[in-house]
């Protein structure tokens, strides 16, 4: 995959795991975000194939393209919820456009997924009206209305506080598992990883360059992975206790 | 664009809205400027127009003139674009950067069937109903000023605008085609520049001036064409 004459993803093959928290890690720059653009198809990669349990998801029709997306749950960085909706709306937007539901029947399986999020009292209120935490919480209900096969979650604690980035973390975990979905979590966050890191693969360069779990990330001898992870000074100093 | 809607009674719903965010919201405005303005080109043709052997009517007459082939379907498309194709490229530029469009992409929306195509239907269909009240505020304001300065009598003005009353059914179809030409170049050039924004606020920005720009460009090369095209 390349933007002009910059190649941003070079060889990355890759399985994700149903019922686990997938993550993709790497410094900013590497090529994460684009990779997770090709997967859910707004860039189409110039080779390779992305395959949606078997089936190539870049070789479908429109239609399939569509029935496919409709299984796909999206968390964005900035929440990417509808400014001109209130909370309630946005998280019954898929179902009103997507089912046959009742208005009546929406707004029990919006409310349910709301509760579930620990969102409650927050309706009738705009994005706007909300704090950033309640906005990732209110996008997850949306990302999880019509009970989709797969989750993406484009690094889903940016900007928030350690322990709001904990409970986030753990409600994907936990909802990876409650719906056996299979999540994938971009992340540049050691935090995440080591919270909810069941499966990782860490980008470098352009190419996947590593590929283990959230306890052997801090073993590995792999110098790229080393430096990424043990980049912050507690982690240097934990590694130093460690030894 | 042109594909079929994912579900028909959303898309109704987004016309109206539309309808009533383009045009209704936009009456305001364009009822404020045309009376103004029908006033204001009473009393300069009043005034101008002071010769004895010519029939007080006359200022009517250009008045009316004025109004309906020039100034309320192309000045208040003008303004229009400034409010609403600034409104429309902001709307949608600021979907883009907070990837509030790419949310609608994975979730399986046609974007530009859902948000763009309501605004053109909406704007062609609302745009000559809001013309229509630029024109008859126009007279109105026109009136105010024949009455309240008393340059020329009321009656006479009214007469004016009466006159040759067989043109006038065509003078107004030639100025709702017209409107009707600049509702799609407003909304289509706007939503085009909206939607294609990358960057972040600075070109959310960018992108909206360009829209008033563009659309005002091409609204007065449309006009001159039209005007061609219909009148000669």
């Amino acid at each position: 995959m390349s933007f002009g004459d910059t190649q941003v993803l070079h060889d990355v093959s890759f399985k994700f795991e149903r019922g686990k928290t997938n993550l993709v890690i790497g410094q900013s720059g590497s090529g994460k975000s684009v990779l997770t653009k090709c997967i859910i198809g707004l860039h189409a990669p110039e080779n390779g194939q992305i395959l949606y349990d078997g089936v190539d998801f870049s070789a479908m029709k429109k239609k399939e393209k569509k029935k496919i997306r409709t299984q796909i749950g999206m968390l964005f960085q900035a929440g990417a919820l509808f400014d001109s909706l209130s909370v309630i709306e946005n998280v019954i937007f898929p179902l009103k456009m997507f089912t046959k539901m009742s208005r009546k029947e929406m707004l029990d399986r919006a409310n349910f997924c709301l509760e579930r999020v620990d969102i409650i009292n927050k309706n009738n209120l705009f994005p706007s009206e909300i704090s950033g935490g309640m906005q990732k919480r209110v996008a997850i209900a949306r990302a999880i209305v019509m009970k989709p096969k797969y989750l993406f979650c484009d690094e889903p604690n940016s900007g928030l506080d350690p322990l709001t980035a904990i409970l986030i973390d753990n409600l994907i975990k936990e909802l990876t598992e409650e719906y056996n979905m299979t999540t994938v979590v971009i992340t540049h966050d050691m935090n995440s990883v080591l919270e909810i890191g069941e499966n990782i693969m860490f980008i470098y360069n352009g190419n996947n360059h590593w590929v283990g779990d959230k306890d052997s990330i801090i073993t590995t001898s792999n110098k790229e992975v080393n430096d990424f992870v043990y980049s912050s000074k507690f982690l240097k100093l934990f590694k130093e206790k460690m030894n | 664009m042109f594909t079929k809607p994912e579900k028909l009674s959303v898309y109704w719903t987004r016309l109206m809205e539309e309808m009533l965010q383009l045009g209704v919201k936009s009456l305001g405005i364009v009822i404020l400027m045309s009376a103004f303005m029908g006033a204001v080109i009473v009393i300069q043709s009043a005034t101008a127009i002071d010769a004895a052997w010519i029939p007080d009517y006359t200022v009517g007459f250009t008045a009316k003139q004025s109004i309906i082939l020039e100034f309320s379907p192309t000045i208040m498309s003008l303004i229009l674009a400034g409010k609403v194709g600034s409104n429309i490229a902001s709307e949608l530029g600021s979907m883009r950067v907070t990837e509030q469009i790419d949310a609608l992409e994975i979730m399986g929306i046609n974007t530009k069937a859902y948000l763009i195509r309501p605004k053109i239907i909406a704007a062609v269909l609302i745009f000559p109903v809001v013309i229509i009240f630029s024109m008859a505020f126009g007279f109105g304001g026109g009136w105010m000023a024949a009455f309240g300065t008393g340059l020329i009598p009321e009656e006479q003005y009214i007469v004016g605008i009466q006159s040759f009353y067989d043109d006038n059914l065509w003078m107004i179809t030639y100025a709702l085609i017209k409107t009707t030409v600049f509702a799609f170049i407003i909304t289509s050039v706007s939503s085009y520049h909206g939607y294609y924004t990358s960057g972040g606020a600075l070109e959310v920005g960018k992108s909206s001036t360009n829209a008033v720009v563009y659309s005002s460009v091409l609204i007065l090369l449309a006009n001159l064409l039209l005007t061609q095209l219909l009148l000669i």
